[in-house]
Order: structure tokens, then C-alpha cells, then sequence
């Protein structure tokens, strides 16, 4: 099952464009959809930043950024004016040419995920029909980044994040990667739109019953090891390794590895929502019937992937760092098992049609 | 094409060193540990000193004996006012004085509080280095309350100066018991919700349990002391073994903590129910403080008879000794501290040998390590 008749705005923009100016109309309208999405970008990165300061304030008897703007929320604005503003000031025994792509790759792997996205009904760049298996495929080269970063800094605590973190994401992306295949079994379909089609009816977390949750659980365990936070913040490690493999970087250099933390936890709790929580779809449907609907898909999915956010910054804020023998532990032992375990219950029940549904 | 061929004899693994300090997170300060290293596993320590070294003993030659007590202040800062006491206690023996039983009292209550401030930092820096970060500003808002209790009190917060030779300085600030007496319950409430957070913890748990175990012969031949020494088993509190100020004058019922694995989590869970004796301690004393005076008459220049002095005292790291040479005149002729941070960072070099580089952040949390006591 595959949509191909869905709206898609950013596609309508193109060939509207194209036909009114030809070539130079979808050359603009590339140009158009790409800064949108950068603008999201650095507005969902610093917002997020500000987010996870204020939620940590909270947790910690702290007030957070209070005093730039109402409620501190031009602090990260702020922040990053000054990291614009700083020298890109690094050791001069870098391998010069991975030290400069690190940082690229780790940006360029999550803006390339976001594109897939679907934040509403017809908001989403490419309706690709390997969707899921796309994001998973891009966020993997953002573990070359951080390798790059690791090793082309000529620093052994930069080396040891870096090592640590290759050995951390290639091990949980088989998990998460079990997590979204139980879950595909359930959707019949690789594409985002069709996944949330296809929940329609009832969430996949309510109609898979227990392998669903299973798979819900593991997702956000591998989800959080892949955005490298706490308690799987082994690469940063900051009480052992001092910065892990961003050591060396600073200003812009600094800020991109940052930014890019976070955005890929934006795309884990999105991927998260999409998967278990029907996207953009409105729980029983009830703003199925107001105008406006792709407003309110909007509003629904960044919803949900709030949720998911403030639970992965309270595991941040709450849990100490596991330790990189009991990470591997973790995966290796109980997360890969019981994902493949669960691929097969799953499998029976949707052989059988067992599934719930209101 | 040429086809490349492996061979896996020509690969080889190659220790290396890792530079962990001076200034490093975790070392708490500017110690540092030349480590040798295998991968991520820590095959050599050595611990390499000196980089806050300040002299304080060969300091104390040149000063008075009222003087040498500000110096001790900056040695275990976080114990600051049982160095102070070790001191005068060591001078007060020495000239045969009688300090009302006042100062006894209220010298013991401070320790206890600078007891609890010191363990209360050391468990909010313990979370920080296993990467709980939220433990560090819980455990500061509740030392927040003893550093006012000080201030109020003898005007600073951390290097407090307070025993003076013969007694303290100033006479307790009349809040005093009110404060004390509303911190008791408070510290009461929030130890149960400490251990919520951290202490019950799966992941903290697994990081504690059974790492860099310090044996009981160990602990002894390293000269260990304090919640290190009292976490693999080895009885060694002062202030039951040779009791001081009111644990001498009074009879204060409290029990030594003892646990015998050894472990991180020993020396953890050691630390932690010390808190709760040391608030046994202050709640035994604070309704009875007599009121016989703050200052045994002393001369204004001390002198000290001929002789060899020493007092130990149990400070928040473990055993403190005052070593006081004389040879009659204004200033001594040698003074010793034995400083239990530096006897405890000997069982580090021992334990911390064939664990991973996050274990021995760890264990050098448990040791509890405060570096200007190790290099003085």
C-alpha cells in the first residue's frame, strides 16, 4: 500500500512554480522549501535548547534562563549570537580534513532526516515510499560525523568518545531498527503517510497490544542511546572524558554538534510519535470535522512529540550514565533478543489478525 | 588487481598514557593521574602531586600557635572546622589546659555540622561524576543551610577559623539551636528522597556494586581511614577509639558504621548513614549546652613546653593527625599534619588498577577526595 495521491504542499509549490516560471520557478521553489526547512531547523534547535534548560532548571530547584526577553526565551538566541560571534579555535595537530567534515556530516545527516517528516496532512518535504527506512539509513551517517570529530582532533579523550560512540550507535540502530520493523509488520508499509494512514482507526501502540508496547519500549531506549543523552551519554561522558569527542571544537564547530543533538532528539520522538502514536492524527478523531485541518494535524503532532521530548529529558535529569560494558550488556543481551522475539510474536498475531481496533 | 592480505600477527594493541588532570572534571580539583592505559581499561595509576602544594607545615614554623589554626583551614577545606579543632586540641594538651565544657560542646556540634555539609557535597559531586547531574543541586541547597547555620555564627561560611586556643572565637548567635533544630528534620525528610533518586537507582546501583573493592588487609597496610577504611570493615573511628571535646566529656550514644564488602557502594551507603549519626550526635547536644564560658584563660603569646604533641581527630575524610614539635619558644619547631586524603588516595592506586576509565571516576568519588588536603 502505497499513497501517491495525497496532497503535499511543498509539492504542489514545485509544480505550481515550474509551471508558471519553468525551470527557474522549481529552482526557486527548491530554494524556498530548503530554507524553510533550515529555518525550522535552527528554530526547533534553539527552541529546544531554551526547552531543555527550563525543563532541567525544574528538575534541578533551579530557575533556568530567566532574563533575556519574557521568561528567558531570547536566551539561546542570545547564545548562539555569541557562538557565531567566537573564533573557530582548534589544535593545529587535527587531521584537518575530518576535523572540518565532522561537524557537516553530523549536521547534514539530521537536517536529511527531518525532510521525510510528516508534520501534518501534506507537510512533509518528500513522501518517500522507504520513509522509515530512510531515516534510519540517514542517521547512521551521523555516526561518521562524530567518528570524524573523534579521531581527526588528535585528542584520546576525543578519541575515546568518538570510539565509544561509533560502538554505541551501530549497536542500538539494530535495535531500533527491530523496534520499527515490528511496527511496519503492523502498517504493511515503509512509507509515513501510509504508517499514519494506516492508524486511522486505533494507534499501533492500542492495536498491537503487548508486542507494541514491547517494541514502544525499546525504541525509546535505542532512541535515546542514538541521541547520544543520558543515560547513554557515554560519547560526551563529561565526568570521564571532559567533552568526549566535541573537545576540540568551539564556536560554530561546537554549536553545530549541539545543534544537531537535539534535533536528532526532535526526529527520535517524532519517528516515535509517527510509528506509535498516529503522527499528526487526532486521538478518536476529534478535531476530524474543524477547518483548518492541516493546522490542526500540526498542532496534534507537536503535541505528541512534546510528550515524548519531556520524557527524554526527564531520563536525562534523572538517570546516571551507564557504564560502555553495560551498554553493550543492555543491547547485545536483552534489547536484541527481545526485539526479535517480539518481531515474531508480532508476526503471529498480525498472521492471525489478533489486533485491537475501535 | 592486488589483492591485500592480512596478516593479524602485524596488528598490535598499544597501551598508552592518558594525561587525567590537573584540570580534569572529575579529579575535583588539580590532582593528577598519569594513567596507563589499555583501551578504555586503566592498567597503571600514578598519581602525580604537588600542583597545590603551599608549604602549610613548613608555614606553621614561621606563625604563632593561634596563627597555625587559620592555615589548617585551607587544607581539607570541606572539613575545615575539625582541622581547626585537631589543632587546638593539640595545644590545649600541650599547655594542660581545662576548655569549659561549653566549647566542648559546641566544637562537637560544628564538627557534626561540617560532618554533614562535607558528606552532603561529596553525594551531590558522587551523582555528578556517574552522570546524575540533578544530585549536585539537591545536596547544595541542604549544605546551603549549615553554611548559613556558620554564618550566622562565626561570619564565614567554608574557612571558619572558629577554635581558637582555649576556646572559640565568638559565642554561639542566639538562632543557633532554632536553625539546628529546624535542620535536623529537614536533613531527616530528604535523605529518604536522596536515596529515591540515586541511591535505589538500577543503573547507579550496577555502576556501585562490587567495583574497586578494598580489601580489609588492604585498607589497613594503606593506611586508609574514615568512611574509606570503615566501608571494607576496619574499625577506626577517632571519636569512639580516642574520644575528644564532648565525645570524651559527654556520654554520646552513636553508632560506627561499618560495612564489610569493601565496594563503591560500602563506602556510599557508609557516608550516607553517617549523616543520620552525625545528626544523632547534634540532637543529643544541642538542648543541653551549658554556659560556662567560651575561652579557658590563655596567655596572649602561647608558648608551648618542650615536648612532642599529637592529636588525632576524625575529620569528614577520616583520621586527622596534629604533630607539634616544640622546643619552648613562640612558633614550633615542626609541625606534621597526616592528612587522611593522602593516605586514601594510596588505596586508589591499588583498586583502581584493571577497571574501566568510567570505574575509576567512580571510585575516586567514593574515596572522596579533597586535593589541597592530599598536597597541603
Amino acid at each position: 500500500m502505497i499513497l501517491t495521491n495525497t496532497t503535499n504542499y511543498f509539492g504542489d509549490l514545485v509544480s505550481f512554480l515550474a509551471e508558471k516560471m519553468g525551470i527557474g520557478g522549481q529552482i526557486l521553489a527548491y530554494v524556498i522549501v530548503a530554507a524553510v526547512y533550515l529555518g525550522f531547523f535552527a528554530i526547533a534547535g534553539l527552541l529546544l535548547v531554551y526547552i531543555e534548560r527550563r525543563v532541567a532548571a525544574f528538575f534541578q530547584l533551579r530557575l533556568g534562563p530567566n532574563r533575556v526577553g519574557p521568561h528567558g526565551i531570547f536566551q539561546t538566541i542570545a547564545d548562539a549570537l555569541k557562538l557565531l560571534s567566537k573564533e573557530i579555535f582548534g589544535t593545529n595537530r587535527k587531521d584537518n580534513l575530518l576535523y572540518t567534515t565532522a561537524y557537516y556530516l553530523v549536521i547534514i545527516a539530521a537536517l536529511v532526516s527531518l525532510s521525510v517528516i510528516p508534520f501534518s496532512i501534506g507537510v512533509q518535504a518528500y513522501d518517500l515510499n522507504i520513509g522509515v527506512f530512510f531515516i534510519s539509513a540517514v542517521s547512521s551517517v551521523g555516526v561518521l560525523g562524530i567518528l570524524f570529530g573523534g579521531w581527526g582532533s588528535n585528542n584520546k579523550y576525543s578519541l575515546i568518545g568518538g570510539m565509544r560512540s561509533g560502538l554505541q550507535m551501530i549497536s542500538y540502530e539494530l535495535s531500533s531498527g527491530l523496534a520499527i520493523l515490528t511496527i511496519i509488520l503492523l502498517a504493511g508499509t515503509l512509507q509515513m503517510s501510509g504508517i499514519i494512514e494506516a492508524q486511522r482507526d486505533t494507534w499501533f501502540i492500542l492495536k498491537g497490544h503487548i508486542p507494541a508496547w514491547i517494541a514502544f519500549f525499546i525504541f525509546v531506549i535505542a532512541g535515546t542511546a542514538e541521541s547520544n543523552r543520558t543515560p547513554f551519554d557515554l560519547p560526551e561522558g563529561e565526568a570521564e572524558l571532559g567533552a568526549g569527542y566535541h573537545s576540540e571544537y568551539s564556536g560554530m564547530g561546537f554549536a553545530y554538534f549541539f545543534l544537531a543533538e537535539f534535533i536528532n532528539m526532535f526526529i527520535i520522538a517524532a519517528v516515535g510519535v509517527t510509528l506509535f502514536f498516529g503522527g499528526w492524527l487526532a486521538p478518536f478523531g476529534i478535531t476530524d470535522t474543524l477547518p483548518w485541518q492541516p493546522l490542526w494535524g500540526a498542532v496534534w503532532f507537536f503535541l505528541k512529540v512534546a510528550v515524548f521530548i519531556f520524557f527524554m529529558m526527564w531520563f536525562r535529569w534523572t538517570f546516571p550514565r551507564l557504564r560502555i560494558d553495560q551498554l553493550l550488556t543492555l543491547e547485545w543481551k536483552y534489547l536484541l533478543p527481545i526485539g526479535l522475539l517480539n518481531i515474531v510474536l508480532m508476526a503471529v498475531i498480525v498472521y492471525y489478525n489478533v489486533l485491537i481496533s475501535f | 588487481m592486488k589483492t591485500v592480505t592480512l596478516n593479524t600477527g602485524d596488528l598490535k594493541s598499544q597501551e598508552y598514557f592518558l594525561n587525567m588532570g590537573p584540570q580534569h572534571p572529575a579529579t575535583h580539583g588539580v590532582l593528577r593521574l598519569i594513567l596507563t592505559m589499555d583501551g578504555e581499561i586503566v592498567k597503571n595509576i600514578e598519581p602525580d602531586l604537588g600542583y597545590i602544594h603551599r608549604s602549610i607545615e613548613k608555614q606553621c614554623e614561621y606563625e604563632g600557635y593561634k596563627q597555625i589554626i587559620h592555615l589548617t583551614d585551607r587544607m581539607d577545606y570541606l572539613s575545615s572546622h575539625i582541622n581547626n579543632e585537631a589543632v587546638a586540641l593539640a595545644i590545649e594538651q600541650a599547655l594542660e589546659i581545662e576548655v569549659p565544657e561549653r566549647v566542648k560542646v559546641i566544637r562537637t556540634i560544628m564538627g557534626e555540622l561540617t560532618r554533614i555539609a562535607s558528606h552532603l557535597l561529596w553525594w551531590g559531586v558522587m551523582g555528578m561524576d556517574v552522570g546524575a547531574l540533578t544530585t549536585f543541586m539537591y545536596a547544595f541547597r541542604d549544605r546551603e543551610m549549615i553554611n548559613d547555620i556558620m554564618e550566622e555564627t562565626c561570619g564565614a561560611r567554608l574557612t571558619m577559623s572558629y577554635s581558637t586556643p582555649g576556646g572559640v572565637m565568638f559565642d554561639l548567635h542566639p538562632n543557633f539551636q532554632k536553625r539546628v533544630k529546624e535542620f535536623i528534620p529537614h536533613l531527616r525528610s530528604v535523605i529518604p528522597k536522596y536515596d529515591e533518586l540515586l541511591t535505589g537507582n538500577v543503573i547507579f546501583q550496577k555502576r556501585m556494586k562490587g567495583v574497586g573493592v578494598l580489601s580489609y588487609e588492604d585498607a589497613i597496610s594503606h593506611g586508609a581511614s574514615g568512611p574509606v577504611a570503615r566501608g571494607s570493615g576496619v574499625s577506626c573511628d577517632r571519636r569512639i577509639k580516642d574520644p575528644y571535646s564532648a565525645f570524651k566529656a559527654r556520654d554520646i550514644k552513636f553508632n560506627e558504621i561499618l560495612f564489610t564488602e569493601g565496594d563503591n557502594l560500602a563506602r556510599y551507603n557508609v557516608r550516607m548513614k553517617e549523616m543520620l549519626e552525625s545528626l544523632n550526635i547534634i540532637e543529643q547536644l544541642i538542648d543541653n549546652i551549658p554556659d560556662d564560658g567560651i575561652q579557658a584563660k590563655t596567655k596572649a603569646l602561647i608558648k608551648l613546653p618542650k615536648g612532642e604533641f599529637l592529636q588525632r581527630v576524625e575529620t569528614a575524610r577520616g583520621d586527622m593527625g596534629v604533630y607539634i614539635v616544640s622546643d619552648g619558644k613562640k612558633n614550633p619547631y615542626r609541625v606534621k599534619f597526616r592528612s587522611p586524603g593522602f593516605s586514601n588516595l594510596n588505596a586508589l592506586i591499588e583498586i583502581g588498577k584493571g577497571h574501566l576509565i568510567a570505574d575509576l571516576v567512580a571510585i575516586m568519588s567514593t574515596l572522596d577526595f579533597v586535593v589541597p588536603d592530599i598536597d597541603r
